[in-house]
């Protein structure tokens, strides 16, 4: 395995910019060090131009607990490559201390011991502290936010996103990109996108019918005069929307990754006078890889989708590359030295924020409270509690649904559950409560509807098979970015480094122990179809029931899945 | 109007008959573009300046949006090499042809290879390929 030392003289070597993290200042501090408000935020200002990124919201605007994956498995040349290195081979490769506050943060072991010390993370009021330091240093920083940011929670299901709209512009942002925006619906989005002071870019965001962009309403691009030099931000979309998300919501649009349109774009701004190019993007951390790798003259990709945190940017050719988490738990902050059309260096920063060392903006936190004050005591009902962890990613399972998976065997009486493979969804740690807010968090959306079908076994390998390749396709650019879907009552093995139709085998039916008989018809059940009009009742009141009838959460650990790497 | 059983049934086998054909008797009602040979004749085919602009991922394997540019081309033909019929499109250019390009969409049946050919003056053939994913869908992050 490459180490860090190694992988910092490759990422300079590869490139003339000199650049430097300053995130060791917080990653070395243990538990039983105080941390506080200026260590988080400490760094010196640098060059001309700072970038504010945030990305992944979905919507959660309180403080939340996140547990990283333990397993994120990288295939083709991403194998073992970060982000697809995860717990104690991550801390080794940044040199991260065992127990320290960058443990907690960006690696999955220990989890419930170190929130236990380290508290919640996030909050759109703890953000905009950390923004609002960052303006004090360079009062025009610009505020950029990678997307799936209207989703994930009971109140922006039930405002349609008008909370987290009402939120984040106070916040300010100059310009943002979308995903799971897209699922309110054409008529909603439309209506909140024409109501925003910022641009919504998307280069990629076409008219479905004629293939052309839709620069009204999606502009590729904008161009903001910062630091006497022209920042050009190129806007990507998810673009995987049609076939990850129900496109009978949006059918207008059309998107795609485009590259060729991005390097059209790339030469349209810098003829007008760009002297760094941005791109915001929503492709994916291993797409934003290739694409760097495919079309020059990229400076930055601020990079979202994928959920990933690293403590430093990954450079590829002359691209910095930065990931920067989700769920509000990280902002990266990058200054720029640019000169003359070129980004001489540059200095970055993984800001975590830890809710209990930030202090809450008070005029955000009251804004918060206002957008769930209609809701308080549906959000706060205690539902039941659980003595395991409830965590949701990983590339195969989590424990959260592992649970959803057993209610929906249990609540619609089938042989085989299906639980999409989505990223999204926070934590609970061993002994909480669960309320009805933290059931929503990781089942809101807008096609939540749980259907009972039956379901021949060879059409159940072909799902697998299909839904495998989305994720372990080793070209990037067939890589939708989610994880597996997950399984109650089946067990398979897969083997990752197989091709479509090769990687599932030893498919078996777990209440019974027999193999998967590919002729015979099972009664599977599931939700988050992206079939129109798919009938059932909505997840979020299903897995209510099924935890009111346990009271208490206690799983086994799941070894259904066998993989092979 | 209503179906009797019986009508349905007729129409039914009407349709079975017609998969039944060899595929190179509806191939025959498409004279235009039918197989790649067709096109070249057997001709050594090279690579060159054509370019095939298509999604990685079908957004609907039922409507894929394709376009071929192929400069100084005299007829260009594409084929979809993993459909029952794969003759999609054939475009001739006149020597006043301002540029030598095609757009259509293309109606794929599963993940497969799209095939673009491109005629020159002097006779010579040159194509590019690429693979255009079909999914049945999966799971946004």
């Amino acid at each position: 395995m490459i180490s860090r030392r190694d992988f910092l003289q490759v990422g300079l070597a590869a490139s003339a910019i000199v650049g430097s993290s300053a995130f060791g200042t917080w990653g070395r501090l243990s538990a039983n060090q105080a941390l506080t408000q200026d260590q988080l935020l400490q760094f010196k200002t640098y060059g001309n131009v700072s970038l504010i990124h945030i990305t992944d919201i979905h919507a959660q605007l309180k403080p939340v607990f996140f547990r990283e994956p333990s397993v994120n498995l990288g295939v083709g040349m991403n194998k073992g490559a970060v982000p697809h290195i995860t717990g104690a081979d991550f801390r080794r490769l940044y040199g991260i201390e065992d127990g320290s506050a960058s443990h907690y943060a960006l690696s999955s072991d220990d989890f419930a011991a170190l929130a236990q010390s380290y508290g919640r993370v996030g909050g759109l009021d703890r953000v905009a502290t950390v923004i609002n330091a960052i303006r004090a240093d360079r009062p025009d920083a610009l505020l950029l936010d990678g997307g799936d940011t209207w989703h994930g929670s009971y109140t922006c299901y039930h405002t349609q996103g008008q909370d987290i709209v009402n939120v984040m512009n106070a916040l300010k942002p100059d310009a943002m990109t979308m995903h799971w925006e897209f699922t309110l619906g054409s008529e909603r989005l439309l209506e909140l996108v024409e109501s925003l002071p910022f641009s919504v870019l998307g280069q990629n965001i076409f008219d479905r019918e004629w293939d052309e962009p839709m620069l009204e309403i999606f502009p590729p691009y904008k161009m903001f005069e910062r630091g006497g030099v022209q920042i050009a931000v190129i806007g990507q979309a998810f673009p995987y929307l049609p076939i990850a998300n129900p496109h009978w919501k949006f059918p207008e649009f059309s998107f795609g990754i485009r590259d060729e349109n991005i390097a059209a774009m790339i030469d349209e701004v810098r003829s007008a006078g760009a002297d760094c190019v941005v791109l915001l993007s929503h492709n994916g951390f291993d797409v934003d890889k290739k694409l760097a790798s495919v079309v020059p003259g990229i400076d930055i990709i601020l990079s979202g989708h994928t959920h990933d945190a690293l403590p430093e940017p990954v450079i590829i050719d002359k691209t910095i590359i930065v990931p920067s988490g989700s769920n509000g738990k990280f902002v990266s902050r990058i200054d720029l030295d640019i000169d003359s059309g070129i980004v001489r260096g540059y200095k970055h920063k993984l800001i975590p924020v830890f809710s209990d060392v930030i202090e809450p903006d008070p005029t955000v936190t009251s804004l918060i409270d206002a957008q769930r004050a209609p809701f308080n005591d549906a959000l706060s009902e205690v539902i039941g509690t659980t003595d395991t962890m409830l965590y949701r990613r990983g590339n195969f399972n989590g424990t959260w649904d592992d649970l959803i998976c057993d209610g929906i065997l249990v609540e619609r009486d089938a042989e085989i559950a299906l639980s999409p493979g989505v990223r999204w969804g926070t934590s609970l740690i061993p002994k909480q409560e669960i309320t009805r807010e933290d059931i929503w968090n990781v089942t809101s959306m807008t096609y939540g509807e749980t259907y009972r079908v039956e379901m021949t076994g060879e059409f159940l390998k072909v799902v697998l098979e299909d839904v495998a390749d989305n994720i372990f396709n080793p070209d990037p650019f067939l890589q939708q970015g989610g994880d597996m879907v997950r399984t109650g009552g089946l067990g398979y093995h897969i083997d990752v480094n197989k091709s479509i139709g090769e990687r599932i085998s030893e498919m078996t039916l777990l209440s019974t122990g027999e193999p998967i008989d590919p002729h015979r018809n099972y009664v599977v059940a599931g939700w988050a179809s992206v079939n129109e009009g798919t009938e059932g009742p909505q997840i979020w009141d299903l897995v209510e029931n099924y935890i009111r009838e346990i009271g208490v959460v206690e799983l086994e650990p799941n070894y259904s899945v066998k993989v092979v790497v | 109007m209503q179906f009797t059983r019986r009508q349905t049934l007729i129409a039914g086998s009407g349709l079975i008959a017609a998969t039944l054909l060899p595929i190179s008797a509806i191939a025959a009602s498409y004279p235009d573009v039918g197989v790649p040979d067709d096109f070249t004749g057997g001709s050594p085919v090279s690579s060159g300046d054509i370019t095939l602009d298509t999604p990685e991922i079908a957004e609907n394997g039922n409507t894929v949006p394709i376009r071929v540019v192929a400069p100084g081309a005299v007829e260009i033909r594409v084929y979809a090499m993993g459909n029952p019929l794969p003759g999609v499109t054939a475009v001739s250019f006149g020597a006043l042809a301002a540029s030598q390009s095609t757009s259509t969409r293309v109606r794929l049946a599963g993940t497969q290879d799209v095939l673009a050919i491109a005629k020159m003056a002097d006779g010579s053939f040159i194509s590019t390929s690429n693979q255009v994913k079909v999914t049945i869908g999966g799971c946004g992050g």
